[in-house]
This record gives C-alpha cells, sequence and structure tokens, in this order.
C-alpha cells in the first residue's frame, strides 16, 4: 500500500471532474492511498510563471509546504501543468541562489523543500506489473485487448527534463508501457509530444483547433483508435475542440485519460470512470470493445473445446487400433 | 528594474543565470515551434534581439505573448540555451516596463485567471471565464458550450473558496503581483 499526498488542482474539481473520478477509482482497486491536501490552493498555472517568476514558485510552494506539514514525503499531481509548476518550483527552489531562505517569508509558512512530485502515468507506469496481473486475473474479457491507442503526453509532463525527468522528453515511453500492460497495442506515431495549444483554448482557439486537429489527424492516420492523454488541458482542446472539426465533417476520435484506460481494463464501469462526461461519445468505441472482447473470448473457448474433442476423438480411435 | 547603462543580455544573466551569447542560431528551436507560423518572431530571433541588446523591440515585442510555454525550444536546443526561460524573463521585464503588446484576448485571460486565484485561492472556471468576457470584449465566446459542459456536470456556479485566502493574497503582495 502507497500512501501519497494528492493535489488535484483545479481542473480535476472542475472541468476535469472525470480524470480525478478514475484516478480515485484505478488508485483504490491498485491499493493507492491518495490523502488530498488540506486546503490546497492553485499551482498559477502558465499565467502565473508568464506573468512573474516568483509568483510561479511561491504559489505551488504553498502546496509543497502543507503537504509536508502534513507529513507526506510525495505528491501525486495528475493534471500536467500543476505537476510541471509543482516540480518547477521544487527545482527552483533547491537550485537558485537565495529562494530556499525567501520562500518561507513569502508564503509564511516553514518549509524544507523535502516534497517530492509524481505524476499519475509516473505512478500508474510503476504499478503497470500490478496492472498486467490485475487484467489477467480479471473474469470478465478484457475490452482494451488489441485496441490501438496513440499515447499522447503533450509539453507539460515530459518537458523541461531537469523538471520532469522520468521519462525521455522527445521519445516517452511511459504511457505506452501502461497502454500494453492494458493489454491494448500503443501505435508508433509523430505527434506524441507536440503542443496542444494548452492555456490559448479560451484566448487564441483557432491555434488551439490548428494544433489540435494536426495531432488528431496524425494519430488516426497511423491507426490509432482512440487517443490517451493525462492532462486536462489536452483533453478538453482534444475533446471539446473537436465539436468545431466535427462541424466540418471530420470523423470522431475518442479521447480517454490514461486513469479511464486502465480502469476499463480493470472491468470497471465506464460510468464509475466519467466517460460520460466527454464530448467525443466514447459510447460506441466501448461498445464495440466489449463486443469484439465478448466473440474473442467465445471463438477462443469454442476453439478449446474443439481441439479437446479432437484429441478425445483420436485417443478413442487409438484405443480401438490396439 | 535596470540602470539604463545595463545591456538586456546582462539582465536576463542575472534573472535566469542564462547567457543569451552561447545562442549560435541554429533554429532549432524555432523549427520546433507550434506557434512560429503565426508569429513574426520566432525564438531564436527573440535570442537575437537579446544578444544585439535591442531592449526596446524585444520588450514590446508582441510575439514573446504568443508563446505557449510548451518547452519545446528548450528541450530541443543543442546548447542549453533555454529560449523559454529567456522568453518568460523578457515577458517579466516587458510588463515591469510597462510596454507589454500583450494581445487583448490573451492579456484579459491571465488577468483574469489571476484575479480568480487572488480572491478565492483556487481557480473557478466559470467565474474566470464571466471575467475574461469582461476584459476581452468577447462576450459570445464559447456560449455555445455552455450548456454541454453544465450537463456534463464539469461547471459550477459556485466557487471555491480556501481558508488561507489571506495567504494568498498575501504571496500576491509578496511577489509585487496586481492583476
Amino acid at each position: 500500500m502507497i500512501d501519497v499526498a494528492y493535489y488535484p488542482g483545479c481542473s480535476l474539481h472542475g472541468t476535469s471532474r472525470e480524470f480525478d473520478e478514475s484516478l480515485r477509482a484505478v488508485a483504490a482497486e491498485l491499493g493507492i492511498g491518495l490523502t488530498e491536501i488540506a486546503d490546497w490552493n492553485c499551482c498559477g498555472a502558465s499565467s502565473g510563471h508568464t506573468t512573474d517568476h516568483l509568483l510561479g514558485v511561491a504559489l505551488p510552494a504553498r502546496n509543497l509546504a502543507l503537504a509536508e506539514a502534513q507529513g507526506f514525503g510525495a505528491v501525486l499531481a495528475p493534471c500536467a501543468a500543476c505537476y510541471n509548476r509543482l516540480s518547477a518550483a521544487r527545482l527552483a527552489i533547491a537550485t537558485e541562489d537565495g529562494l530556499a531562505a525567501r520562500i518561507p517569508d513569502i508564503i509564511g509558512r516553514q518549509f524544507a523543500n523535502s516534497v517530492e512530485v509524481h505524476n499519475a502515468v509516473e505512478l500508474l507506469r510503476d504499478a503497470s506489473v500490478t496492472i498486467d496481473e490485475k487484467v489477467a486475473a480479471a473474469l470478465a474479457p478484457n475490452p482494451l485487448e488489441g485496441v490501438k491507442l496513440a499515447a499522447y503526453y503533450g509539453c507539460l509532463l515530459v518537458r523541461p527534463f531537469e523538471v520532469c525527468g522520468y521519462d525521455d522528453p522527445e521519445q516517452p515511453t511511459s504511457m505506452d508501457e501502461i497502454i500494453n500492460a492494458c493489454g491494448a497495442d500503443d501505435v508508433d506515431w509523430d505527434m506524441k509530444v507536440e503542443c496542444c495549444g494548452g492555456a490559448f483554448s479560451v484566448s487564441r482557439t483557432a491555434s488551439v483547433l490548428r494544433l489540435g486537429r494536426a495531432i488528431i489527424d496524425n494519430a488516426r492516420s497511423h491507426g490509432a483508435e482512440a487517443i490517451v492523454v493525462a492532462c486536462p488541458l489536452c483533453h478538453s482542446n482534444l475533446d471539446l475542440r473537436q465539436k468545431a472539426m466535427a462541424a466540418r465533417g471530420e470523423e470522431p476520435m475518442p479521447i480517454l485519460f490514461v486513469t479511464q484506460m486502465v480502469g476499463l481494463a480493470l472491468g470497471l464501469a465506464p460510468v464509475d470512470l466519467g466517460l460520460g462526461r466527454h464530448f467525443v461519445d466514447t459510447e460506441p468505441l466501448i461498445a464495440r470493445l466489449v463486443k469484439q472482447a465478448a466473440e474473442r473470448v467465445a471463438a477462443e473457448k469454442l476453439a478449446k473445446q474443439e481441439a479437446a474433442a479432437k484429441a478425445a476423438a483420436r485417443a478413442e480411435k487409438q484405443k480401438v487400433g490396439a | 528594474m535596470s540602470a539604463p547603462s545595463r545591456t538586456l543580455a546582462a539582465d536576463i544573466l542575472e534573472a535566469t543565470g542564462i547567457n543569451a551569447a552561447t545562442c549560435y542560431q541554429c533554429g532549432k528551436c524555432s523549427a520546433g515551434c507550434p506557434m512560429a507560423s503565426e508569429s513574426d518572431l520566432r525564438p531564436h530571433n527573440v535570442m537575437r534581439l537579446v544578444v544585439q541588446d535591442r531592449r526596446d523591440a524585444a520588450l514590446a515585442e508582441e510575439s514573446i505573448w504568443l508563446c505557449l510555454t510548451c518547452e519545446t525550444c528548450s528541450a530541443r536546443c543543442p546548447n542549453a540555451c533555454d529560449p523559454a526561460r529567456v522568453i518568460d524573463a523578457v515577458r517579466e521585464m516587458s510588463i515591469a516596463a510597462g510596454v507589454a503588446d500583450m494581445p487583448r484576448n490573451i492579456a484579459a485571460f491571465h488577468r483574469a485567471f489571476l484575479e480568480q486565484i487572488r480572491s478565492n485561492g483556487r481557480l473557478h472556471e466559470m467565474g474566470m471565464v464571466m471575467e475574461y468576457k469582461l476584459r476581452s470584449g468577447d462576450l459570445m465566446k464559447d456560449v455555445t458550450n455552455a450548456p454541454g459542459m453544465l450537463s456534463r456536470g464539469k461547471l459550477s456556479f459556485r466557487a471555491e473558496r480556501i481558508q488561507g485566502v489571506v495567504e494568498i493574497k498575501r504571496i500576491f503582495e509578496k511577489c509585487g503581483v496586481t492583476p
């Protein structure tokens, strides 16, 4: 049983509630204890550090100080933007001249910078053996067996390397490992670490549509049946903003949070994973996968029965011949 | 912010520890920049302005506000010049000097976002979008998405306000930031 401080961040309490719901459901299955940091505040996201470097460090630092005071050595920040800001603050305070001494006064709290920062992909990758075992042991057919999924990392989950460091910034594989642990096939494609337009979703939607369309088209042309993400901004830029693409007659591409994918493989109900909250309907894909999985298992069962019958007939023949 | 006799590159070095003169203009940063096609100046051009000490041009440049802070430039720089961090520092100086040429919508977004944090400690998405609309004048923005967001439980009318909101106001004051 691992126990970590949980920093949901604003999106997981709002527009990406399904990321929070599916994370909690999957963590419970995998024996990971999540304790939400009491009275956490917004990390400032890109608006914070774009405006003022110190503000971009101090806002996340208060959360790390709260986790530290609550006795935790590690924080889980599933949102890629929160993860990046919390981790960047930890690094800045550890490396920038005089910053560690100034922070307690700015945030009005004691702080020893002793808390590690992790994201959900890192957590699930480290649990991938457990996921694999649980999927193999499940009684119901695994709907994800053989489905082609594109792992989309975007920016803030892997860059800069000094801040993230758990995976390669250009050719990351951690999410692909989780896809494989779920029994699905990872797609080899070109846009794994391209930017979706991030925080320009509201203020410069045209840029976000241009970038999102390129990502979805590339995943599709490499055979992906859905894209897997681990960032609320990526999710809304690819899911909500697909409405504009659908209006131009483009085929829908379901966008799954990595936690929702793991939940499906573990046999959790789509409703408990918040899959009904998406704009691109995930129901047709899931229905098709469940049907395929049932057919596959039935065919395997039939093949086994036929093989057993053949073997029995052969044994009978030999007995007669003898 | 700094004595006029100081060069921009010296100010950047002091603020970030990055020596912009180590940029040899290979353009790898700009080749990967997702906003390159929409920006007049690309990351390597901004690095050049810094090295050439063209402070007025750099600080008043609109392109620095089109940066998504995706960090692709810094990840790919073969000489560890960290253009993303340099652009962040130029933006900060630009605000301090009062010459920021931020596109209205982007400025409205950042201010609305930070004001939400300062007053509640957390981002209230609906409140932020409302404030953004007022600041940007883009009143009809995403109006057609609101019903779908509400029916999916993605928007809340009520803001979450943390108990330590006084601490957050103090952080803003200590950092000298007024949204």
